[in-house]
């Protein structure tokens, strides 16, 4: 069976920095990853170099057993929201109407087939609410799943959701990411979902992928989410401490720390609307 | 009655109905896409840059259509290559168009017999719109009509979600320099019209108020071209009666239909 995702020794920079230092894994149609790793860690470097808009500076890129190319129907992407939407005057609905083969030519006028398509992926996402109301009058949750709507047109094989999660609050994440299993549970659609907390995730994945220090761990949680690989991973010392099956990554240095904090963060949130 | 029939008596009032009528449209409909990409100030230097190719071309004796078409068209390749950061660069198109500006002053102080000319490039002069200028005027409103109804859909993609367009394979730097050539196709027509201080009047005003009275696509697109008509004509029959500048009327009307419709909005979002 041809893997979903195959990288063979990936090298890839950003602006002639390395991000990802000689990377070689596999990911299998219909898993669940989650992608995780501290900020500037690579997650949507990754993602742009799965698309094919970023050529890594060494070794191969395969999706679905071919090589990365922009363009490429089978991947659903929903891109880390910098600012606001364009057009926040425009109805939801045409908002992801635009994705609809969007890339063609011509006049931006959906056929029957087109239109029915649109309909599905709100219904999909339980945005059919959200249609008829314009940008600018979503919330950050409400807006992410007109993202995700687009980003399931066209029944990809493979979706890449990065960072979908933030600025949401605790109970929108727990419902963004049961919502993404089903739907994956329903369609046999691969996933690669990055985020910066692993806890909101634990019920759905099937395997992590931690990305640090130019290096990517893949495997299920009890093998990656460990001290050692961690610590390897982050360049210092790092415990991990369960807790009522919540997951903690502490550690000395900053990005570690910083994470332990968002956690604890977190569990307030649970605390107070338990 | 017989006063309308007596003002479309007169040719130079047919002529400056057919020739507002013509711009107004494809203002409209390029400027929708210009608001909806929030690049309404690089349509604005462009008209500047406009300037100063029209001045130039009076000061070597070509006609200034020719030279701000040159101009515009130049400057909205260029501002496409340079990329979409660069289009909505505040400081650095406001330092360009300024230079213009300064530039089409030189041009004028060299070609020193007209200052009715520099009075019409700036606020423009659509009662002394010819024939020829009307041929012209529809052959180019017919090439960018074409031109964007071919780029549309990418155009829209590119321009609500940027990031997933790219991933889909739009050339987003392609598609900003089509766009923006079509921009300076519709800001040298504007121009002929209500002069280059004044484009904004016709391409930012009429979408900006067709995207508040709808949020629908295909209902916002023909409504921002049926408003710039509807204020250019309206616009020309206030200064047949008044013998008020058209320019003024029509910047008069494209300020109060816009806010009116912020008034509405307003209301709406509080009711
Ligand atoms: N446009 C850019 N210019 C320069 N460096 C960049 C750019 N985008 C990302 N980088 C660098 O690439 C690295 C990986 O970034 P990114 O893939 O965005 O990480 P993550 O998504 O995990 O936070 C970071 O160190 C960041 O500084
Ligand atoms: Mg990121």
């Amino acid at each position: 069976m041809t893997s979903a995702i195959r990288l063979t020794g990936v090298r890839l920079g950003v602006a002639g920095r390395m991000v990802l230092n000689g990377i070689d894994l596999a990911i299998e149609p219909g898993e669940f990853i989650g992608v995780l790793g501290p900020n500037g860690a690579g997650k949507t470097t990754l993602m742009r170099a799965i698309l094919g808009l970023i050529a890594p500076a060494a070794g191969r890129i395969e999706v679905f057993g071919a090589p990365a190319k922009p363009g490429n129907a089978a991947i659903g992407y929903l891109p880390q929201l910098r600012g606001g939407l364009g057009a926040p005057r425009l109805r939801g609905r045409d908002f992801v109407a635009a994705a609809c083969d969007g890339q063609l030519f011509g006049l931006p006028l959906l056929d029957r087939g087109a239109a029915r398509a649109v309909t599905a992926a709100l219904a999909a996402v339980g945005a059919e609410a959200l249609a008829d109301r314009p940008i600018a009058a979503l919330s950050g949750g409400e807006r992410q799943r007109l993202l995700l709507a687009q980003a399931l047109l066209g029944a990809p094989r493979l979706l890449l959701l990065d960072e979908p999660l933030i600025s949401l609050d605790p109970r929108r994440q727990e419902e963004l990411v049961a919502l993404v299993r089903r739907l994956q549970l329903r369609s046999g659609v691969t996933v690669l979902f990055s985020a910066h907390d692993l806890n909101p995730l634990l019920g759905a994945l099937d395997r992590v992928l931690y990305l640090g220090a130019g290096e990517a761990a893949l495997g299920t949680v009890d093998e990656v989410i460990t001290a050692p690989v961690l610590s390897r991973l982050y360049g210092t010392a790092i415990e991990v401490a369960r807790v009522h099956g919540r997951v903690f990554v502490l550690g000395g240095g900053a990005e570690a720390e910083r994470e332990a904090h968002r956690h604890e963060a977190h569990d307030h949130h649970h605390a107070a609307g338990a | 009655m017989p006063r309308v029939r007596e003002m479309l008596a007169y040719s130079f009032m047919q002529n400056a109905f057919a020739a507002s009528g013509i711009v107004a449209v494809l203002a409209g409909l390029v400027g929708f896409f210009l608001v909806l990409r929030a690049q309404s100030f690089a349509g604005h230097a462009l008209s500047h840059i406009g300037f100063a190719g029209a001045t130039g071309a009076a000061l070597i004796g070509a006609p200034p259509l020719a030279g701000m078409l040159a101009f515009t068209l130049g400057g909205g390749v260029l501002m496409g290559a340079l990329g979409e950061q660069v289009a909505q660069r505040d400081v650095a198109i406001g330092v360009v168009l300024s230079l213009a500006l300064g530039l089409g002053v030189l041009f004028l102080h060299f070609f020193t017999s007209s200052a009715a000319q520099a009075t019409s490039l700036l606020f423009g002069n659509v009662l002394g719109v010819d024939a020829g200028t009307i041929r012209a005027l529809l052959a180019l409103a017919v090439v960018g009509l074409a031109a964007l109804a071919a780029i549309a859909r990418p155009l829209l993609f590119a321009s609500l979600h940027p990031e997933l367009a790219e991933a889909k394979g739009v050339q987003l730097r392609l598609i900003a320099m089509l766009f923006l050539a079509i921009v300076a196709l519709a800001v040298a027509e504007a121009s002929q019209i209500v002069g280059v201080l004044l484009v904004f009047t016709l391409m930012v005003g009429p979408p900006a108020t067709a995207q508040m009275l709808s949020t629908r696509f295909w209902t916002a697109l023909p409504l921002a071209a049926l408003l710039a008509l509807a204020e250019a004509w309206a616009g020309l029959v206030l200064a047949y009666a008044t013998d008020w500048p058209t320019s003024f009327w029509i910047t008069a009307l494209s300020g109060a239909a816009y806010g009116l419709a912020a008034l509405g909005q307003r209301r709406a979002a509080a009711g």
